[in-house]
């Protein structure tokens, strides 16, 4: 690369960076300052195909908030109950790998991967014919007695937060597993010779350095689980709707993008804060 | 035998566990391979398994729009790759071998477009091209740019991971041998960065071809395969879905697969030629 810091000189950096730099700053940062500004424009003067003007409409908000706050906290709730399934599920199985697959650990990662090339749409539907009420799973817990004679499994929030946990796994495990991956062998081998119970094992050794995959996983669980709406709309029912639903229809269907916009605001904002915190608390501040 | 499995299972339990969870993830591409074969012309009733046939696998573009939206989400899919994968390698050399100010800054707004939920990602867009007065234009080309915007990230990561866990001393000892630097680039740091590339291709090719959220704000009246499924899923989604679910799988598998051979085979080729 030294040629082109030759040719360019000092600015052979800024020519390498530049298209991604213009293509993020056109595409990302000044759409969401758009977005600001749509959710304090006035609804009534402006429409999806003329635009709309700023008039500092902060009403927007407070309608937003005030008519939503069901969706906002139900995204939340079900996302966290997702992430923390993830998080046990993805722990496992990235514990597996990364200690006792031996040499059929690429195969596995691979394995890991590979679910994802059916289309996420394609194999979401699918929990539809899994979790149906005349199938195999709800006839087998009816018999049991576990769910009642007519109690269901598809439309209910079992069914929404099972189908979150099932499509963000992968972006739990891949994290936990470059964490646990780097971890010495040798550490859990020298507490085991210190008397450490497996157990303290654990929670003295592997778990701490792994924090960082743990961090890392729940966040890019988390963050997308709250925004999806595809789930909810799936294999739910109205009731289970989540605050990507609400977006997603005053935006397609109601026109309404100045409440749209400020709902996503505000679901930014909540997620953006709730990683600062989160973050700070762990302790890995490094990361970002 | 039976004995003998259950001692195994005792002896690896969290690799049997691991193992559930693995078959757990697997469920329902299962339930797709088995819906391909599924003849759902006697019933209304789609989500369930009538009688088998061969016909879906021999018609696949049978459903009214389906191949049609297919081809549009493999030319999206490969013009996305092609822009994400050439901007988003530039960057990574970029931030691995440069130090040049605003280089934190860069740092932050690649890793924001993967913290950001995508209806978020997708309004914003949205918004800016109503703002911009092309409210009316939405189709292939905004979809395009869109799908370009969030593979750059995951393009530098995947790219800057390889690049930063590259031995330098490879790129000494070569200039040692008085290669120039293009030559040096061109005949050591680009082939051993390649793999890096090609990875992080494929994985800008599937987030751009399984991508709903963002390109359902943003499409118009543009159709994708993610979009023509949730189309048909208010309907009921016709059998051939499952036959591209199960091939793009199969195909996915092959070349992850076909790469891992292929790399075995040229090691082993290297160490016989030593």
């Amino acid at each position: 690369m030294e040629s082109l810091q030759r040719v360019f000189g000092k600015n052979a950096a800024y020519i390498l960076i530049g298209p991604a730099a213009i293509w993020l700053a056109v595409f990302f940062l000044f759409p969401m300052l758009s977005l600001l500004t749509t959710s304090l424009s006035d609804p009534a003067t402006g429409s999806p195909i003329n635009g709309y003007t700023l008039t500092w409409r902060i009403a927007n908000y407070t309608e937003a908030l005030g008519e939503y706050w069901p969706y906002m906290m139900r995204s939340l709730l079900y996302a966290g109950i997702a992430t923390l399934m993830c998080l046990v599920l993805g722990y496992v199985l990235a514990y597996a790998i990364a200690f006792k697959a031996g040499r059929w650990k690429t195969v596995m990662l691979v394995l890991v991967i590979a679910p994802f090339f059916t289309s996420f749409l394609v194999r979401t539907l699918s929990w539809k014919l899994i979790l149906a009420d005349n199938g195999f799973i709800v006839n087998t817990l009816q018999t049991l007695h576990i769910l009642g004679e007519d109690g269901r499994l598809l439309a209910t929030p079992f069914a929404v937060i099972m189908g979150l946990t099932y499509n963000f796994l992968p972006f739990m495990i891949l994290p936990l597993y470059t964490s646990l991956e780097k971890i010495d062998p040798r550490l859990n081998e020298a507490a085991a010779d210190l008397y450490a119970s497996p157990f303290q094992r654990f929670a003295k050794v592997i778990w701490p350095l792994s924090l960082p995959g743990v961090v890392g996983g729940t966040l890019l669980t988390f963050i997308p689980a709250t925004g999806d709406y595809i789930n909810a709309s799936l294999l739910g029912s109205p009731n289970t709707q989540m605050v990507g639903n609400k977006i997603q229809q005053l935006f397609t269907t109601a026109g309404d993008y100045p409440h749209a916009s400020a709902l996503s605001v505000i679901l930014m904002a909540i997620i953006v804060g709730m990683v600062l915190v989160y973050v700070r608390r762990a302790g890995t501040e490094e990361l970002l | 035998m039976i004995t003998r499995v259950g001692s195994w299972i005792g002896k690896h339990l969290m690799l049997t566990l691991g193992i559930l969870v693995l078959l757990y993830m697997y469920i329902p591409n299962f339930i797709v391979a088995l819906m391909s074969f599924n003849d759902s012309s006697q019933s209304r009733n789609l989500y369930q398994f009538q009688s088998f046939t061969w016909d879906n696998w021999l018609n696949p573009c049978e459903p009214q729009g389906m191949c049609e939206s297919l081809r549009v989400s493999i030319s999206i899919g490969l013009l996305a790759t092609l822009v994400a994968t050439i901007i988003g390698t530039l960057a990574a050399f970029a931030l691995v071998r440069h130090r040049f100010e605003g280089r934190s800054t860069m740092n932050l707004v690649l890793f924001l477009p993967m913290a950001t939920p995508e209806i978020v990602m997708g309004s914003s867009l949205l918004a800016l091209f109503v703002a911009a007065g092309f409210g009316g234009q939405l189709g292939f080309w905004t979809v395009l740019i869109a799908h370009i915007m969030f593979c750059i990230s995951f393009v530098v990561v995947t790219v800057r991971s390889r690049l930063a866990g590259l031995d330098s001393n490879l790129e000494k000892a070569a200039s040692d041998l008085y290669a120039n630097e293009w030559q040096t680039f061109w005949r050591i740091t680009f082939p051993l960065v390649f793999p890096g590339i090609l990875s992080a291709a494929l994985l800008a090719f599937s987030l751009s071809f399984d991508d709903f959220i963002i390109t359902n704000l943003n499409s118009g009246t543009t159709v994708t395969f993610p979009m023509f499924v949730w189309g048909a899923a208010q309907r009921g989604v016709p059998m051939q879905v499952n036959v591209i679910g199960t091939l793009m799988f199969l195909l996915a598998l092959g070349i992850v697969i076909g790469g891992e051979l292929l790399s075995r085979r040229r090691a082993r080729g290297k160490a016989a030629a030593l």
